[in-house]
């Protein structure tokens, strides 16, 4: 019993936060990683694209609940997502149209497009602010909990309680299948194997007949798609507020380093590795360890390993090593 | 002089709008303005030195900011005699643990062969010494951030001149950027941005929560000035005789004495914040001008042509017998001490340390935007780029004002629009650098002054 307690104490407060939290970072690292692999510069307007993609959606939401449109249960930001996606693909295009693409015909080097897409995040975090306003907004509406711990302990008869928000399931499920989707583009399809060739080997791919522009055209594409799928989660679970988006950014990074930069499924397992080293190495045990210990060794402090105020340095601790060790990141594989 | 043409008329330009402002708002903001334009420049020069002169991209310029004001901190702030006694002893011991712990690593990494048995005696070393770490310091924290908590509850620091802390800030910055260099200088260009990003974030998140060295979130205020202040200016005989002797015109107008007298009051108040103002800008422009000499010097001396050579082909460089690797380190750690005095200089000016206020957006990438858009490689562009972006940063707020208020003129005062437009009037800035960094990288990508290479 003591240990069946110890461990719904673990799934409550570590693996199921951390699951969809790493899935929503996951989203983010795998659109970071494609563009880093096609398009060849490291996207720093990331976090802030997903702002941008989450603060439509939730425009979208505002106006359909204004309207009485609504799907019971469920959050009515669902209906939102294809139109907040949308606008960001228009959004991307338009961006690629009038910045990058003067880049990309003059081959400049990756660092300079790194520049740019600061010039970008400016910009994109301006207009953000402008039009939703800086402040924490809620949007999340329908049914909040799946599971409440009172529950959880009556049908169970267990002392410690297990939570599951509705959120964290829809993350998850949106995420799976997101990601499937799309690893089965980017396997099975013409498109998507041509995606990989370019990002293989550019020259060979020019030579072999495949339209870079198209190629470039659906990347912004996918980037769009996931970067405000990945944003919308994050702000029904959590909330909506710019600069935590643009924060967002850092452990996303991290996440497509640590899995290799350039290779997608790598940064999907990185978004977990991410998200689970940090509440891991954050999470007081004091009460696990009262389950599994006898009464006379309990221990009497918390058992953290490092405060939660370290949360982020955890993540890019985390980078730090693996940069370090083995730079082209821990899922090496194949790029792309 | 023919050839300088153009950096003379930017700076023309630059102090020309800077006097503007002086006329159209007020003294006190246009000096304002100023001292955050050196102050700019400074950081600025730091990140000329190490994307100009080398190509390296640092984006932890917000690290070394924090620890130029940390160390402000630890050195102008009288002790804690009180928290020294219950917990100064276990936190030198503690660094001295550290320093153990740096040397033993050392120590195995030179003696023995890389195994696997090598890995093991590391990480043994790191796991012992974090949990004697942990087991010595926690108490003597607790008891360090139980002193009198509201006003102190940390170690306090040195006590000496806030000047010295502009010499630590660079030493203490540009230790931090030694071992960030002995990490992180292999990578390639663009991880080393994202590694440097990253390690500034956590120096921020070590400052924010490490209560006893800094006080934290709950910041330290009153840091002495090395200027006077403005109340005991007020009270100077001299000061009010200078005052008086400035504004002999003004004065004359007024026959009524009572009415004189408080004309008077009200100028030398006024004139009081402009000449402490006038002190920090001429304190900063000492800086700038020393830092610019010496750096001007290096860049057209054998060094400066090495760098650029290393710059420009690294390969070619490293053929040539030039040490690639030591070169970067030395201008990775030079440059981030400059940028650690300009935190220094910041926190000297503000009087108070804001860990929380610390953010990548302000101290990394709008640094960034400065250097691109001055002229990387380019000393005089570095600190004019310093100067016109700040300006912009500053002044885009009523520029934006002007703006809305001329694009809706047509609009009703109460009109949703307008209103909306007006209350986001903070963020046109960011609209403005981002677009102007756009524009500048696409028809001006060596910047407003472009570097100059001198052939002989």
């Amino acid at each position: 019993m003591e240990i069946i307690n110890a461990i719904v104490l673990l799934l409550n407060y570590i693996f199921v936060p951390a699951l969809s939290y790493g899935s929503q970072l996951a989203l983010g690292a795998i659109f970071v990683s494609l563009i880093y692999g096609i398009l060849r510069f490291a996207y720093f307007t990331a976090g802030d694209l997903m702002s941008f993609g989450t603060m439509f959606t939730i425009l979208f939401t505002w106006y359909f609940q204004s309207l009485g449109i609504n799907l019971g249960v469920l959050p009515t930001a669902l209906i939102a997502i294809p139109f907040g996606i949308t606008v960001t693909i228009f959004y991307v295009l338009i961006k690629d149209k009038l910045v990058f693409s003067y880049y990309r015909f003059k081959k400049s080097p990756p660092v300079q497009l790194a520049m740019v897409s600061i010039g970008t995040m400016f910009v994109t975090q301006a207009i953000v602010r402008i039009v939703i306003g800086p402040f924490d907004r809620r949007f999340f509406d329908g049914e909040k909990f799946i599971l409440k711990a009172n529950e959880f302990k009556e049908m169970t008869g267990l002392n410690e309680g297990l939570t599951i928000k509705s959120t964290q399931v829809i993350t998850l499920l949106v995420t799976i299948i997101v990601v499937s989707i799309l690893f089965w583009f980017l396997n099975k399809t013409k498109t998507g194997k041509s995606m990989r060739a370019y990002s293989d080997n550019e020259d060979l791919a020019l030579l072999s007949g495949i339209d870079p522009k198209k190629v470039v055209m659906i990347t912004w594409v996918i980037a769009a798609i996931l970067a405000t799928v990945g944003g919308t989660l994050y702000g029904l679970d959590k909330s909506f507020k710019p600069f935590t988006y643009f924060n967002n950014m850092l452990p996303i990074f991290a996440a497509a380093i640590v899995g290799g930069i350039g290779n997608p499924f790598g940064a999907f397992l990185g978004g977990y590795v991410i998200a689970f080293s940090e509440i891991l190495v954050t999470y007081a045990y004091r009460k696990f360890f009262i389950y599994l210990l006898p009464e006379s060794i309990e221990p009497d402090s918390l058992l953290q390993l490092l405060s939660t105020d370290y949360k982020f340095a955890v993540s890019f601790s985390i980078l730090v090593v693996v940069l370090l060790f083995r730079p082209s990141g821990i899922f090496k594989g194949k790029v792309l | 002089m023919r050839q300088n043409l153009d950096v003379i008329a930017a700076y023309l330009i630059m102090l020309g709008l800077i006097i503007l402002v002086g006329f159209l708002q007020s003294w006190s903001i246009a000096l304002s303005i100023l001292c955050f334009c050196l102050i700019s420049a400074v950081m600025t020069m730091g990140a000329n030195i190490q994307w100009g002169y080398a190509g390296l991209i640092n984006f932890g310029i917000m690290g070394y900011t924090a620890l130029g004001g940390l160390a402000a901190v630890l050195v102008s702030v009288p002790p804690v005699k009180e928290a020294w006694q219950v917990g100064g002893l276990s936190m030198i011991f503690c660094a001295f643990l550290i320093a153990f712990m740096v040397f033993s690593i050392r120590f195995i990494l030179k003696k023995y062969n890389k195994s696997n048995k090598r890995n093991y005696g590391i990480a043994l070393v790191i796991i012992v010494g974090l949990i004697l770490l942990r087991l010595i310091s926690g108490p003597a924290i607790h008891s360090i951030e139980a002193v009198n908590p509201a006003t102190t509850g940390f170690l306090g620091g040195m006590g000496l001149p806030i000047l010295f802390s502009w010499i630590v800030g660079a030493f203490f910055a540009g230790a931090l950027a030694y071992v960030i260099g002995k990490i992180a200088l292999g990578l390639r260009a663009d991880y080393l941005a994202i590694a440097t990003l990253l390690i500034s974030e956590i120096v921020i998140a070590v400052i924010k929560h490490e209560d006893w060295l800094s006080r934290g979130v709950k910041n330290v205020i009153g840091l002495k000035r090395p200027v006077p202040y403005e109340i005991d200016l007020q009270t100077k005989e001299w000061f009010i005789n200078l005052v008086a002797k400035f504004n002999q015109s003004t004065l004359n107008l007024i026959t009524d004495v009572m009415a004189r007298e408080q004309m008077l009051k009200q100028l030398v108040i006024e004139g009081s914040t402009v000449f402490v103002k006038l002190c920090f800008v001429g304190l900063f422009s000492i800086v700038v001008i020393i830092l610019l000499i010496i750096t001007q010097k290096a860049l057209y001396s054998p060094w400066g042509r090495m760098m650029r050579a290393i710059r420009d082909n690294e390969e070619a460089a490293n053929a040539m017998g030039k040490n690639v690797v030591k070169q970067h380190l030395l201008i990775f750690v030079l440059g981030s001490a400059i940028v650690g005095i300009a935190g220094a200089m910041m926190v000297t000016y503000d009087g108070l340390f804001t860990p929380g206020s610390y953010r990548p957006m302000r101290y990394t990438f709008l640094i960034w935007v400065m250097v691109i858009v001055g002229g990387s490689g380019n000393n005089f562009g570095a600190v004019l780029g310093g100067f016109a972006v700040w300006f912009l940063w500053i002044e885009a707020a009523p520029i934006a004002l002007f703006l809305i208020n001329l694009f809706t003129s047509g609009l009703e005062e109460t009109n949703v629009l307008r209103v909306h437009l007006i209350e986001s009037i903070p963020y046109f800035r960011f609209l403005m650098m981002g677009i102007g960094l756009l524009l500048i990288m696409r028809y001006r990508p060596k910047g407003i002054l472009p570097e100059k290479i001198k052939h002989v």
